[in-house]
């Protein structure tokens, strides 16, 4: 059987019936979250029966320089559909997302290394450390303006 | 009298024999028994990430080769799926038959080594690890054969691959096939009953399907924990929706199943192999017209996956229009395998910890990035 994609206007609508007010905006691959709402969305997109999302493929941060987005690819293995959800944070100093590691195990190391190379902290994770350099190492080298 | 204890904390690697490369372990013990486990990463950590946002399209293919160096082709198979969705280009049919059978091949070849080394911990030294190596040996033979290079191939590209098999390809495989088939025989009687690789594996270090899946976990480790998940199969790319195979899957989640489930996928990559060979015909095997510095729409983005030989390898990519990436993220099988060490190890005995270490086969390359 073969997984099928959820729109973000399929994704934006159950998220509206549920949680009013959350999603900032979709289009056609993906919807964008309100930070301060990441782990409620997270939770409801995870215990949801309609949407079950029990996988989280891949958490990956991106820095549009007036902005960081920070992307979660997610699929059901029981519903067997993907779906993307987005989120921004805007700022460049202390910048903080609520973490989904209680939600998904999985974003464990995926977090430390956004934080190691993006400079993104994510609250709430238990062990919020560097993970590819050294605690010292001065910047986050996938930053734009890092060199 | 009774006997003091306490908890001894001890540092396995970066260099040790049994981590398969710079990977580090910080473990405390309780007399044998293992009561925690720290991770601890970065040692091979060359920032591709970074760098391919400073290459074109083409040169990062030679960065995916450095990943996981087991498995080069099926690197070069993700980036260039996911750089193909970027542009909305498709590869010609051939090109989709040829990426198939050397990605198989790759399999093949990436599951004898992780096979092997498995072994090898175990203490069976050199025989059966050099039994999987000769065969191995001749599939990187039909890779040189292919493109020039054994291991870092670089042999695909966007839209197709690099070049068209040379003619005496197709003999030199069927060769192989045939004689790979005894060779595997030969190495099943060898390993899948021994008394030893039983009692070492039987039972050890059990993986729940719920842990595994919560963890992110994929590859042959998610399937030797009952869960017949396969990206072939769920979000077919190239050829794999034209031909027929199976998912072995393990039903006591052990170390044992992550061994058995590999041995049965090499069956399987047989199977895809033959039916490849059979079905291919000739014709382009790259789109011809593409240039050579290749542009995406400014704003485009793409998640390319494939199931790679550890897992399930993504390639996230943003385009601003430029002649490189804008972003590439590397979602990397082998790193986010690594989450359960934890579930594996603890309560188990030290010995037990290098086999179910090598159960879950990672690969530094591919952790560190």
């Amino acid at each position: 059987m073969i997984i099928s994609r959820l729109t973000g206007k399929e994704l934006a609508d159950r998220l509206e019936e549920a949680l009013p007010n959350v999603v900032e905006e979709w289009d056609s691959t993906a919807i964008w979250v309100k930070p301060n709402h990441m782990v409620q969305v997270a939770h409801f997109l995870f215990s949801d029966p309609t949407l079950d999302f029990n996988y989280l493929n891949s958490i990956s941060a991106v820095d549009f320089i007036e902005y960081f987005e920070i992307v979660y690819h997610l699929t059901s293995f029981n519903k067997h559909h993907s779906a993307v959800a987005k989120t921004k944070i805007y700022g460049r100093d202390e910048v903080t997302l609520p973490s989904v590691y209680n939600i998904w195990r999985g974003a464990d190391f995926q977090e430390r290394e956004i934080w190691d190379l993006m400079g993104v902290r994510f609250e709430g994770h238990p062990n919020m450390k560097r993970i590819m350099l050294w605690e010292g190492f001065e910047g986050h080298p996938l930053r734009k303006d890092f060199l | 009298m009774t006997i003091r204890t306490e908890p001894m904390t001890v540092n396995v690697g970066p260099q040790h024999p049994s981590t398969h490369g710079v990977f580090r372990l910080r473990i405390t013990f309780d007399g044998e028994d293992i009561i925690e486990v720290e991770p601890v990463l970065g040692y091979l950590h060359r920032g591709s990430e970074k760098l391919a946002e400073e290459r074109n399209y083409v040169q990062v293919i030679t960065l995916t080769d450095r990943l996981d160096y087991t498995s080069s082709m099926i690197n070069n198979q993700a980036y260039c799926l996911a750089v193909e969705k970027l542009l909305e280009i498709e590869a010609p049919p051939r090109a989709k038959y040829l990426r198939t059978l050397v990605a198989e091949l790759q399999r093949i070849a990436s599951h004898l080594i992780a096979v092997g080394f498995f072994i090898q911990e175990m203490g069976a030294f050199g025989t059966p690890l050099m039994y999987t190596f000769r065969s191995r040996e001749r599939i990187l033979d039909l890779f040189e054969m292919l493109c020039g290079a054994r291991v870092t191939v670089s042999y695909m590209r966007p839209g197709g691959v690099f070049s068209d098999t040379p003619s005496d390809f197709w003999p030199a495989l069927s060769r192989f096939m045939n004689d790979f088939r005894d060779e595997l025989s030969d190495l099943e009687d060898l390993l899948m009953e021994n008394e030893i690789l039983l009692a070492r594996t039987k039972g050890v270090s059990p993986l729940s399907p719920d842990i595994a899946v919560n963890c992110s976990v994929s590859g042959p480790v998610l399937r030797a924990s009952g869960i017949s998940w396969d990206w072939r199969k769920k979000d077919p790319y190239d050829a794999y929706s034209l031909v027929d195979f199976d998912i072995p899957t393990g039903s006591n989640w052990d170390n044992y199943d992550r061994f058995w489930v590999r041995m049965q996928e090499i069956r399987q990559s047989m199977r895809i192999i033959e039916q490849c060979v059979l079905q291919i015909e000739p014709g382009l095997v790259r789109i011809p017209e593409l240039p050579l510095v290749l542009r995406a729409q400014p704003g485009a983005e793409a998640y390319g996956r494939v199931e790679a030989s550890k897992g399930e390898l993504g390639f996230y990519l943003i385009s601003d229009g430029g002649i490189s990436p804008y972003r590439c993220k590397i979602r990397a099988p082998s790193l986010i395998n690594l989450t359960v060490t934890e579930h594996l190890l603890v309560g188990w005995k030290l010995a037990d910890m290098i086999v179910s270490l090598g159960s879950i086969d990672i690969n530094m390359g591919e952790v560190d990035r």
